[in-house]
């Protein structure tokens, strides 16, 4: 076991052990093993119990941060985790994938000396503390209201809207329009980084709660907002995702072995294709892979290129280090890995065999112009400087785009102008009265988390709708 | 789960029609559009275009050619079995109205996706001349059904067993020669199809083609069923499945098909030897 920081001090910061790179390269099992409750507990008196603490600002929904933390240094573990159950219904999830350096752990007081608690191995340890001792919690439990809600997509927004709204007794119904629920957490993060017993444990807890759960039903064919209405529903929330993969729009990118990200890690995540031919789905495994893009999905995708078996495993983007769009987290890890990054760099064309299948890339340099509209400095391609890459399997992990399915057969549900819907920021309410929307269907491709935050302002909202209009 | 209430062998076994429990997508399925299937925990999601559904039955029907390891566990589900999971309606419907003259052309499987589409025509009050054909006479499916729903129906096989000896495409030739087409609609294997197409190009009659590419969600998420169509990537599952087949690029489509080739044969392979434990 290696631990990636020292543990020597009391004021140092509790590092998580980890999987050696070398082994886990080839597996995948979760790679952070989680704190011993000695580690915890260590890591938890480090927390200066600030009395206007910065933390809970940096919190999309509000975790009373240094009360749980006190708990934990308390040994007071199953108080801990239902402080945490108050704000965050999913914290065995956020404690694995939430960008915590930019957010509570990025306000934390002690991050300016040295490094900050690290509030996110602590909740992450809160989290599966409760799940191995079977802690439930009982505060969901409300006087039913008789009211109905649909929510629509089984992601983080929606669960989020589902267990607010159960705590204040309504009742909810969750249709998914894939044949298993949890949206992204299920299909899209993999399992070295969130594996998938822990989601469907979230799951079945809102179960046991009362939540209806409806795989298989994609509203905007199976069934459409308006009948949901005429079914009965009396507010229905919209979090469907971005689910609308982008491609280059550069010659030969319909070779066999360019898929999107979606597509890959789709086949690995929710087909479990890791596990071909004891499960069904095929996914093709390339010796040369190439990942163009540097978000997580690109890491994500690259990382499970090397679990499966790829000799090499290369990260193409466009623009310099400073602006890769993944966690420092998720980037450090590929690289141990071996994931090899090349950057300032831009795909110009894929070349293909006679079979139609890609062999390989032709790139173009790139330096870096001036500040674009993201802020970012644009790259401009340096003239002359093509050379190829030769790789027999390429995931385009480039970003999303709105998927039109639901919002194209729901009349009069306003959209921006990249097709987004258009909802309020603090409410969540859409152009069309008792429809909520939340999550990427919103904002566009963003974090699990920041998909939490929208569904409990959502379901704030909601719950002032239902119960004013009793 | 998705029981299925009635199953039939066609084609000597090597085609299989599956009435399956759904009432939800009964109730919504119209000519031209699809469902995924799954048949257990580890099954892959098969997407099929349905050949039939009934929404006071509330029971849809698809019919599927025994080709790999997941239409193998298909086939070896009996009536009263269940079906883990099934989706839909996905896709477009078929765009039916009165046109004047179509001719319905239908190659092996493709006839069970076609018949719908025929029928939908028909009652739209356009004249059918339906050309269905198959290797042999035991694989033509849907003869009378497709018979009852066509002002003309024509029958080909590849080794004259039945009908015509050759192809539904020299059918379609001399119809073309002596007809004034409206509309033509093609279902089959793609090389069929492109034929077919490149066929009607010269006499300028629209040719629908009904796609059934590589694809995992069905609602536009993963991009894999992609298609050129006018040089332009259109997803077969969201803006699909048919397409105006003067402008599919089939051979790219053909290519992409034997994506997986080799993981089939190996899949199909290790589904053997678990049955032969």
């Amino acid at each position: 076991m290696a631990k990636t920081e020292d543990v020597t001090e009391k004021k140092t910061r509790i590092g998580m052990p980890e999987q050696e790179p070398d082994e886990r390269r080839r597996n995948f099992e979760e790679v952070p093993l989680g704190y011993s409750p000695e580690m915890a507990m260590k890591e938890a008196s480090r927390c200066l119990q600030c009395k206007s603490p910065t933390c809970i600002e940096g919190c999309p929904v509000e975790i009373d941060i240094p009360a749980f933390v006190k708990l934990i240094k308390e040994e007071k573990f199953d108080e801990a985790i239902k402080k945490i159950w108050e704000k965050n219904r999913l914290p065995a999830v956020c404690g694995r994938v939430c960008p915590q350096e930019t957010q509570c752990e990025g306000r934390c007081v002690l991050g300016k000396k040295g490094r900050p608690i690290a509030i996110g191995n602590l909740e992450r340890f809160a989290a599966d503390f409760a799940r191995q001792e079977g802690i439930e919690d009982g505060s969901l439990q409300a006087k039913p209201s008789g009211k109905r809600v649909a929510i629509v997509g089984s992601g983080p927004a929606g669960l989020t809207v589902a267990a607010d709204l159960i705590a204040k007794g309504h009742q909810v119904t969750i249709f998914e329009a894939l044949h298993k629920p949890g949206g992204v957490l299920v299909y899209g993060i993999p399992e070295f980084r969130l594996p998938k017993d822990i989601v469907a444990d979230e799951v079945r807890n809102l179960e046991k709660q009362g939540a209806e759960i409806r795989c298989n039903t994609v509203v905007g064919r199976t069934v459409t907002i308006d009948e949901l209405f005429k079914e009965g529903y009396d507010a229905i929330f919209v979090g469907v995702g971005a689910g609308l993969p982008r491609f280059m729009n550069i010659p030969g990118e319909n070779l066999v072995g360019i898929l999107s990200a979606n597509e890959y890690l789709t086949r690995a995540n929710l087909m479990k294709a890791y596990q071909f031919p004891e499960y069904d789905t095929p996914i093709p495994k390339g010796k040369n892979v190439v990942v163009i893009g540097a978000g997580n999905v690109a890491m994500d995708s690259a990382r499970t290129a090397m679990r499966l078996g790829a000799e090499t495993v290369r990260i193409v983007y466009r623009r310099s280090r400073d602006e890769m769009p993944a966690r420092a987290a998720e980037i450090h890890h590929a690289e141990e890995e071996g994931i090899e990054f090349f950057l300032l760099t831009n795909p110009t064309r894929f070349i293909g065999d006679e079979e139609g299948r890609v062999v390989g890339m032709e790139c173009i340099r790139m330096e870096l112009g001036e500040p674009d509209g993201s802020g970012r400095r644009s790259p401009v391609p340096i003239e002359g400087s093509e050379f190829e890459i030769s790789c027999d399997l390429v995931i385009i992990a480039i970003g999303t785009g709105a998927n039109p399915l639901l919002t194209r057969s729901t009349e009069g549900l306003k959209l921006n102008r990249w097709g987004y819907i258009e909802a309020d920021p603090e409410t969540g309410k859409t152009s069309i009265e008792g429809v909520w929307a939340g999550g990427d269907i919103v904002t566009g491709s963003a974090t699990v988390i920041e998909a939490m935050g929208a569904g409990r302002r959502a379901a704030r909202s909601i719950h002032e709708y239902l119960t004013k209009s009793a | 789960m998705h029981e299925i209430v009635r199953r039939e062998e066609m084609a000597s076994g090597d085609v299989i029609l599956n009435e399956i429990e759904a009432p939800l997508i009964a109730k919504k399925a119209k000519p031209g559009q699809f469902v995924i299937l799954k048949a257990d925990e580890r099954g892959e999601r098969i997407p099929l275009t349905m050949a039939d559904a009934d929404p006071e039955r509330g029971t849809i029907t698809v019919i599927y050619k025994v080709v790999g390891k997941s239409t193998e566990l298909f086939k070896s589900l009996e009536e009263g079995d269940s079906y883990q999971d099934a989706v839909g309606p996905l896709g477009q419907p078929t765009h039916l109205e009165k046109v004047g003259t179509v001719a319905c052309v239908g190659g092996g499987t493709g006839v069970a996706v076609l018949y719908p589409i025929t029928r939908g025509l028909k009652g739209a009050g356009n004249r059918i001349i339906s050309i269905i054909g198959a290797r042999t006479a035991d694989r033509i499916i849907l003869e009378e059904e497709m018979r009852a729903v066509s002002d003309e129906l024509f029958v080909c096989t590849d080794d004259g067993s039945r009908g015509h000896h050759g192809f539904v495409t020299e059918i379609l030739k001399r119809v073309l020669e002596v007809e004034t087409l409206n509309l033509a609609v093609a279902v089959g294997p793609v090389l069929m199809m492109k034929l077919v197409s490149d066929m009607t190009r010269p006499y300028d009659v629209k040719t629908i083609v009904s796609l059934n590419p590589i694809m995992i969600d069905g609602t536009g998420m993963c991009g894999g069923c992609r298609v050129l169509v006018d040089g332009e990537n259109k997803f077969a599952c969201v803006d699909g499945p048919e397409f105006d087949g003067h402008k599919v690029d089939f051979d790219q489509l053909m290519q992409r098909l034997d994506a997986y080739q080799s993981e089939e044969r190996e899949s199909s392979k290790a589904h053997r030897c678990r049955l032969d434990e």
